[in-house]
């Protein structure tokens, strides 16, 4: 396609104009946590770190913190394995209904965020079950299965089956075929599905409202400070930290599986 | 041979020979798990749409009734939300659209390696980057002491006043979505060889009917993908209409939250969530009629 220089050009400038938009509210975030006036103002007069140590500090946001990072690690740990399962059977055999079992995955972030929580909400209520972080937990995995799934099914995909033929072929019992033969093949795509998964229950905030009553995880506190309006500085400071936690394993799952399916999915966009 | 070893061999060996019994050891845990958790849920919350709740105990009774969904028929204010809602979630829909069609075409089509990768890099970060985190951010941007006004000022020109605004949920919104819709649209523009659009210029094409007659046609799918996220993500927000939008921007959204957390009535919320499910199953579907599947 031959185009003008001119338009090569203006699209080149269209870009890095979409790239700053995407990027710069990200650096007023990290700018405002180092600011030391109590009501944020702009442009920022005094500098300090003071409140990264409030934050740390503060039991609740502690305890937030802990609750957050036992449901990303239970929620991720029962994705992976189902997740695992799901890719295995849907590539390995062919069956009736195999497509409806792909929409079934796809419909949890097919469908708004708040239908999920709403639907979990209703059947804790009706079976009279109480809100834990079992509850949660339930609720984020639900989600975080589809992710793992689909990095798991692109390496099956690239992958070829007879290796696994020729394992059993020399005499490898099935146990052994996967530990020695299709582990090390998909364990990259596995690491990399597992990180995206704790990122994902580790920001998500719309499906928990409905399914913590009244414990907070960490976004769940965010947001109530927010609305309240109380704890703005340490606000900043927190979500820095969040920033952080879900940036750094992002960045290493996607150096791993080298980009090859770091796309995040809908209902779960929060 | 150990025994051990000569027992796992044969239930080895039986499992190769019947793949049907893998088959059903393999899947039927996470489909239980979908089963079980996720479908038994929307049912439950869907048979709750047709209870209602006891005005004094504020308990429900479980007695079919029509009456959530006549309220939400005939009360003039369920009608503007759920107006409100699909008016936002189309404007941030095709706002992203257009802006993500040029960017992606940039990034997949004319864009060197070295820079395709580090803008791809770049791309990771809004999409990732913590739902609250993005939108806090934007608070601190356009309120009336921030970041936009304080620029403004500085530079001497008139300042904005847009926070807390329709307008600024249909920025924040089309923020927060855009890297769901720059991704499939990049990955179909991707999809289409250097060589088509050779043979569509060899053939005497201008830029313009290239990408109008074969460029535009191929990627359509990705765009309707985007398009899912975009609409379903905007359909189920109510912590954007919250934090950012004014005193008159409640979403489905919100109206769910506030029955179901607030007010204490779930069969209310769920008959909401119901109205949420029927839109969104008709865009799916005319997704699926426009093959958007493909590209999901």
């Amino acid at each position: 396609m031959r185009l003008s220089r001119f338009t090569r050009g203006g699209l080149a400038l269209f870009a890095t104009f979409v790239v700053f938009f995407l990027i710069a509210p990200l650096l007023v975030i990290v700018l405002f946590a180092f600011d030391a006036s109590n009501v944020q103002t702009f442009p920022i007069h005094h500098w300090t770190t003071s409140w990264f140590s409030v934050a740390w500090h503060d039991p609740a946001v502690r305890g937030a913190l802990w609750l957050s990072l036992k449901a990303g690690v239970l929620a991720t740990a029962i994705a992976l394995v189902l997740g695992m399962l799901v890719a295995f059977g849907i590539h390995r055999f062919r069956f009736f209904g195999r497509d409806t079992v792909s929409l079934l995955l796809v419909l949890p972030i097919a469908l708004p965020g708040i239908v999920t929580g709403l639907a979990l909400q209703s059947a804790f209520n009706l079976a009279g079950i109480p809100f834990s972080l079992y509850t949660i937990v339930i609720g984020h995995a639900t989600f975080c299965i589809v992710v793992v799934f689909n990095n798991v099914i692109a390496r099956l995909r690239r992958t070829s089956m007879s290796l696994l033929e020729a394992s059993a072929d020399l005499g490898a019992s099935p146990v052994q075929t996967f530990r020695l033969v299709t582990m090390p093949m998909l364990s990259t795509a596995i690491i990399a599905g597992a990180l995206l998964a704790f990122a994902l229950s580790f920001d998500e905030v719309i499906v928990t409202t409905f399914t913590a009553g009244a414990q907070n995880t960490l976004p769940l506190w965010i947001f109530g400070a927010i609305r309240l309006g109380q704890q703005l500085p340490e606000v900043n400071a927190v979500v820095v930290g969040v920033l952080v936690l879900t940036l750094a394993p992002i960045a290493y799952a996607a150096r791993i599986s080298s980009g090859e399916s770091v796309g995040k999915s809908a209902g779960s966009g929060t | 041979m150990s025994n051990g070893a000569r027992l796992r061999q044969r239930a080895g060996a039986a499992l190769w020979r019947r793949p049907w019994l893998r088959g059903v050891l393999t899947l039927s845990p996470p489909l239980l798990w979908f089963l079980v958790v996720y479908l038994a849920s929307l049912v439950t919350m869907l048979v709750t749409a047709f209870f209602s709740v006891n005005s004094l105990t504020g308990s429900v009774v479980y007695q079919w009734t029509w009456s959530n969904f006549s309220q939400i028929l005939t009360q003039p204010v369920y009608g503007s939300i759920i107006l409100r809602t699909l008016v936002m979630a189309v404007a941030v829909t095709v706002t992203d659209a257009l802006v993500a069609l040029p960017f992606a075409f940039f990034l997949a089509k004319i864009a060197s390696r070295r820079w395709r990768q580090l803008l791809l890099a770049m791309l990771l970060l809004p999409l990732w980057a913590s739902y609250l985190a993005k939108v806090y951010a934007w608070i601190n941007i356009l309120s009336d002491k921030g970041v936009l006004p304080g620029i403004e000022s500085r530079l001497g020109l008139p300042t904005t006043h847009i926070a807390y605004s329709n307008i600024a949920m249909w920025i924040v919104f089309s923020y927060l979505w855009l890297p769901f819709m720059i991704v499939p649209i990049y990955g179909a523009f991707e999809r289409v060889p250097d060589s088509l659009l050779e043979a569509s210029s060899d053939l005497g094409a201008g830029a313009w009917s290239t990408f109008r007659w074969i460029l535009l046609p191929m990627v359509l799918p990705g765009v309707v993908a985007g398009s899912i996220f975009t609409f379903s993500l905007t359909l189920g927000d109510f912590i954007t209409p919250l934090l950012i939008g004014g005193s008159s921007s409640n979403f489905i959204g919100n109206a769910i939250y506030d029955s179901a957390l607030n007010g204490g009535n779930l069969p209310f919320a769920a008959a909401l969530a119901f109205v949420s499910i029927a839109i969104m199953a008709v865009y799916l579907l005319l997704a699926r009629f426009a093959g958007a599947f493909e590209a999901l």
